[in-house]
Formats: structure tokens, sequence, C-alpha cells
């Protein structure tokens, strides 16, 4: 458990930097090294799929996020900030701790997972069924393409939808200037 | 205590995304909190010493080819971990469209600076 | 071997020559033994794009442009698409539910733990890695031509043409 601790504990020294430094390409190389420990930490979390999507996830993310930053020059923002804004944050991210806060002593004990405290969990279903059920040896795989395929489906539209946004917003030409 | 260090990353992602005014530095701040939700989701299926929930050779038994209890009673949960799945590669497509949206403004108005932006649309 | 303007060293453009199909054949296996290993059409479609991502670094955007143009793979990406949607729909016809695995219950229950198993779950798992690499190459070709006019010239909506 020691090393669940020291991932986190970098992972929040690496959050407060990337979030502080002034420099854009500073902090994007420490978002980048989240999203790495990140991995890491699925990987002692017992979930290797995870693992695997999230490093070649972090590369792609890793270099479309230095496109935006590399060669433009960095904007140094000055600090006249409007008191109404500062007052709505403020009230606002005290309203969110305060209630995780009370959220966080009705969760069980870390190691105990939740679903075995609840009778009939699916997720027991899909331990015990899911190899005669599917005939796939990996559960999450048998989970998203079989028991939870509308997820998927889902999940391929909004991909589908993001890069028709995207290639719509960065089109060369704007129409109008073509009618 | 590792989920209030969960919650403690979740809240710097927070506060990057609201008090920040560098449009990148927003975006930063929204990939934080999707690593803090991540991590939070596959923390709640996580049991100790849990195997990972993928079935070799060893986990059946031989003679009817029924799944042993030893995995059905020590995996950890594979419903989050689905979940989680999909939306790391959603979080890819939205990144991708924040930026694209990000490098527009840019050449428009040679800044990413959102409180300059307001101002300049006259 | 292109050699000259666009591009990095030779050095890079060598190695990277040699990286890229061992990257391929790895995405290739990531995608076919998802439904037994770790992996799957997520990850095994996120790393065919990035065998291509690190070819459009080594070479530049116009050899990679060559080998795969923008409109096949925008081609490929409804393809993907197109499969998911038509393996579920076939489900809906043979096994009575839309994504029923109609395969494995019906015609071909197979022997667990073998490549030829589990039913549409391996048919289901190439439809995904193919639309997820190809989108995924699509956002990363259409982010670096955008980089690319925009270094140039001042008024991005001018000038071209």
């Amino acid at each position: 458990m020691l090393i669940l601790y020291v991932l986190m504990l970098f992972m929040i020294i690496a959050a407060v930097i990337a979030v502080e430094t002034r420099n854009l390409l500073s902090a994007v190389i420490c978002v980048g090294s989240i999203g790495f420990v990140g991995s890491l930490m699925f990987l002692f979390l017992c979930a290797p799929d995870i693992a695997i999507t999230q490093i070649v996830v972090e590369v792609l993310g890793l270099i479309i996020l230095i496109r935006a930053t590399i060669s433009r020059d960095l904007t140094f923002i000055s600090g006249d900030k409007e008191f109404f804004g500062v007052v709505v944050s403020i009230v606002l991210i005290a309203v969110i701790f305060l209630a995780g806060m009370k959220v966080l002593d009705t969760l069980p004990a870390f190691g105990t997972a939740i679903f075995t405290q609840v009778p009939d969990a699916a997720s027991q279903v899909y331990l015990s069924e899911g190899l005669q059920r599917t005939g796939a040896a990996n559960i999450v795989t048998s989970v998203i393409l079989d028991f939870r395929a509308y997820d998927t489906l889902g999940e391929a539209t909004v991909l589908f939808t993001s890069i028709l946004g995207a290639s719509a917003i960065l089109r060369k030409k704007s129409r109008r200037r073509l009618g | 205590m590792l989920y209030a260090l969960c919650f403690l990353l979740f809240m710097i992602g927070l506060y990057c995304a609201i008090t920040k005014k560098n449009m990148v530095k927003i975006v930063i701040g929204i990939m934080v909190m999707e690593y803090a939700v991540n991590l939070f989701l596959i923390m709640l299926g996580y049991r100790t010493n849990g195997i990972a929930p993928i079935i070799g050779k060893g986990d059946l038994n031989p003679e009817t080819g029924q799944v042993l209890s030893s995995f059905i009673n020590g995996s950890v949960d594979p419903l989050p971990q689905a979940l989680v799945l999909t939306s790391i590669v959603i979080s890819l497509g939205s990144l991708a469209l924040m930026i694209s949206l990000c490098i527009r403004i840019y050449g428009k108005y040679r800044t990413f600076d959102i409180t300059k932006i307001r101002r300049l649309r006259g | 071997m292109i050699d000259g303007m666009k591009g990095m060293t030779v050095i890079v453009k060598t190695i990277s020559s040699w990286v890229k199909l061992l990257i391929f054949l790895f995405g290739i296996y990531i995608v076919l033994f998802g439904h037994l290993t770790p992996g799957g059409g997520f990850a095994g479609g996120i790393i065919l794009a990035s065998s291509y991502v690190l070819l459009m670094f080594a070479y530049g955007r116009e050899f990679v442009e060559a080998n795969l143009p923008l409109g096949l793979a925008s081609k490929l990406d409804s393809v993907g698409a197109f499969l998911f949607a038509l393996v579920a729909i076939l489900g809906f016809a043979f096994g009575g539910a839309f994504f029923a695995n109609f395969l494995y219950q019906n015609y071909l229950p197979g022997e667990s733990l073998r490549l030829i198993s589990a039913g549409t779950i391996p048919l289901s798992n190439i439809a995904i890695g193919l639309k997820v690499g190809a989108s995924l190459f699509l956002i990363i070709l259409t982010l670096s031509i955008c980089c690319h006019y925009e270094a140039g010239s001042e008024e991005p909506n001018d000038d071209e043409e």
C-alpha cells in the first residue's frame, strides 16, 4: 500500500506545479507526468487494460497539447482580478469541498470493494458467469462489448462527434467565403 | 486516506479551471479533474490483495471448465474498469476539441487570455 | 528513402522506418487478442494511430498524406462505425436482441481461451480498433495542417488560393 501513497503524492505535487508555473510548456509536461504516474497506479490497482489505454492516450494527448503551446509567444496574464469573480469562485470551491468531505465519511475503507457489500451486485454476475455467457476470458472486454455494448456505441458516437467538431473548427476556409 | 488524496487532486484541478485566465491552463485543470475521477472510480472497486479480472488457465476447474471460486472471491471489480476505459478515450476526443478551439481563438485574437478576448469583441 | 527538405535527420528517419512496423504489429496483436489478454479495440486502435503519428513526425506531413490520404482515413473511420453497428444489427436479426452475441450462443460455441472464441466480441474489437485508430489519426493530421498554415500568415482566413 505504501507505493500507492507515494505515487498519489507524486501526482499531487505534479498537479500543483502544473497549475502554478508560469511557463506553459512546463505545465504541459507536468500534466504528462501526472498521466504516466496515473497509468502506473492503474497497474498497481490491478487494472492492466486501463494502464495500457492510459499510457497510449497520454502519449497522443501530450502531442496534441504540445502542438497547441509550442512556438506561441507565452502570454503572461496580468493580475487585475475582479472582486465578484474571486468571491464566487471561493464560495464554489468551499461548497464542493465541504460536500466532498461529507461524502468521504460514508465511503467504506480502502481495500473493501463496494460491490462485495451489495447483495446481487451486477459485478458478481459478470465475474461468475461472464466466461460461460460470452466466452471471453477478459471480463472487462466481455463487459464493454457484450453486457454493456450500448455504452461502447455511445462512446463511438461521442468520438465521431468530437472529431467532426474539431475538423469543422479547424477548417481552412469558411463556407461563407466560398459561396 | 487515499480517497481523500484523490479528492485533493480533484480540488486542485477545479481550482485551476475556475480561477486561471489562461485558456491552456483551464484545459490542464479539466484534464487533472479527469485523472482524479478515473482514479477514484478504479479505487472504489479495488480489493486488498486482489487479482486482475482476466481468467487464465489456472482459474478454471480442470474437469468441468467452471470458474474457480478463488477467482470470483479475489478479483477486483470489472464494471468501473469497463466504464473508465471508454471515459479515457472520450477524454482524448474532448481534449482535441478544446485544443482546436484554443488554436482557433489564438489565430483570431493572438492571445490566450480570456479576459482580453471578452474585451476585444466590440 | 525520402531525404531532404521535410522531416528530421537521417538517423531519425532510419530508426522510425524500422520501428513503425513493430508498432503496427503490436497494435494488431493488441486488437486481435483483446478478448484473452489486456488490451482491446481502444488501446490497439490508439497504438495503430501512433505508428502513423511517428511517421508523420519523422518524414513530414506530405509523406504520410501520400500513404494514407485524408479521405481514405475518414472512410476507414466510417467503415469502423458501420461495422460496429452491423454487428449489433446482425445480433438483432439472428439472436433476437440488439447486440446479442449470436455467434457464440447459436452457431459457434467454441472452446474458451482460444483465439477463435467468444463469438462477436473479436469482430467488435476489430471494428472499434479501426474506428478509434482512424479517428485519432484524423485529429492529429487536422491539427498539424492547421499549425502549418497558421505559422506563415498573419491572417489565416485570407491569402490561401
